[in-house]
């Protein structure tokens, strides 16, 4: 018989509470950064020079095509050789930056590239310079058009986000890691803490579903 | 101290690469029919499997795959099998695979004009005809490219299995790194070599998916 004891775990829900909380500001950090990354990646790439769309282009297919974990590890582990010292939670943060910059810019730039022709020439006939156009013509529709798949990618860098216990920054997966050595409770720890994901991830989704139209594309 | 040359890391990564490719595999062609068996079920209007499956896709899709693998390393101990880092790597990434899968291809069935179902109906065809003749031949067409570009997700996937200590491509590079003491040098092999494998399959899965837009 299997016998579970889920209690031994909950009864250190504050190491669980301020992993969570961990997690989430981690995530709220990198997806206000990252954002910002992935919507000048999108602008250069679907309007910048050539040659900086190219650059763009070669830093985002080397993101989307290598794993989370290894980009976690090669800032963390490696950049140190070069003689840049990192924190366990300044490197997650760079990770993920990175990581949903790379994603971001590509769904920004779909975006952009699906404004109707006529809403930049009515824009340029209205005398915009092409900074206004943009952030006053472009990127909001842009953004509205590409919200559902941005959500969706920052629940998808939350969850990646998990790997960064590996490295011992102190968020939930790594609070889940401690109360383990603690009981060896191993299932139970899992399974609470895949529980609190699922609660964060659904949380995140219907709190960025209600706040983009409201603070960042709408009216 | 041993000395490892460039080649030397290069070649025991390449050879651990091996294993990444296999666990990628084993992931997608059990993900690929468990998917299928949910996609089927949801498809047929089984009692309850039009509720499981979107409870089996959103719970795969809203918790981390780390957290998969963690359970499926305790939990299927808990049952009393011996587990190796195999056993819960495949199972755990199977599983996770199938999720995506069901759900990437339940999109493309539905993106099937509601003409074509009807005129099955009308054709008395069964269910099995229905998805061996009118369906099925349709939505595979549209389902390839966003496989294709799922596999990427999967081979990405394979290297959180180095955390439960399955030895593949990231799992070899931690071991060389604490043998060489050379970090940069070797994550970024590692990445090199996940994005040669990567690639060329992610370009594969665009080119399909212009191909078809310009067919149509």
């Amino acid at each position: 018989m299997v016998a579970l004891d889920f209690l031994a775990v909950l009864e250190q829900w504050p190491a669980l509470l301020r992993g969570a909380a961990f997690t989430v500001g981690l995530t709220t950090v990198s997806a206000a950064v990252g954002g910002a990354v992935g919507v000048a990646c999108g602008w250069a790439r679907a309007w910048g020079a050539p040659r900086l769309a190219a650059v763009v282009g070669v830093y985002v297919e080397l993101i989307r095509n290598t794993p989370f974990i290894v980009q976690l590890f090669f800032i963390y582990f490696g950049l140190p050789s070069l003689g840049v010292k990192l924190t366990p939670e300044v490197a997650s943060v760079i990770a993920m930056v990175v990581n949903l910059g790379a994603y971001a810019a590509e769904i920004v730039r779909a975006g952009i590239e699906n404004t109707p022709r006529g809403q930049i020439e009515a824009a340029r006939s209205l005398a915009m310079n092409e900074w206004q156009v943009f952030t006053r013509v472009v990127l909001p529709p842009a953004l509205g058009r590409v919200w559902p798949a941005m959500v969706s990618q920052i629940v998808i860098v939350m969850l990646g986000s998990a790997v960064c216990g590996q490295i011992a920054a102190q968020e939930l997966s790594y609070a889940a890691n401690l109360i383990l050595s603690r009981n060896f409770r191993g299932f139970e720890v899992y399974l609470i803490a895949t529980a609190i994901y699922l609660a964060v991830a659904i949380g995140i989704r219907q709190f960025l579903h209600w706040a983009g139209p409201r603070f960042i594309f709408g009216r | 101290m041993v000395d490892f040359s460039l080649w030397d890391i290069l070649r025991n990564l390449l050879l651990a690469a091996r294993w990444t490719v296999l666990l990628s595999i084993i992931a997608f062609v059990g993900g690929g029919l468990v998917g299928l068996g949910l996609l089927l079920a949801r498809l047929a209007r089984w009692p309850g499997a039009q509720v499981f499956v979107a409870g089996y896709v959103q719970l795969f899709q809203g918790t981390p795959l780390l957290m998969q693998l963690f359970l499926a390393y305790f939990g299927l101990a808990l049952l009393g099998i011996n587990v190796s880092a195999w056993v819960a790597a495949g199972v755990a990434l199977t599983l996770y695979t199938s999720a995506f899968l069901a759900e990437i291809w339940r999109g493309c069935v539905n993106a099937i004009p509601k003409g074509q179902w009807e005129a099955a109906d009308s054709l008395a065809l069964s269910f099995g005809e229905k998805m061996r003749h009118v369906i099925g031949p349709q939505a595979l067409r549209i389902a390839v490219p966003p496989t294709v570009g799922f596999l990427v997700q999967v081979i990405k996937g394979t290297a959180l299995a180095s955390v439960i200590g399955f030895i593949e491509l990231t799992k070899a590079g931690t071991m060389i790194t604490n043998a060489t003491f050379r970090p940069f040098t070797v994550y970024a092999c590692v990445a090199l070599l996940y994005f040669a494998l990567c690639f060329p399959i992610s370009a594969t899965s665009r080119r399909l998916e212009r191909s078809f837009k310009r067919g149509r």
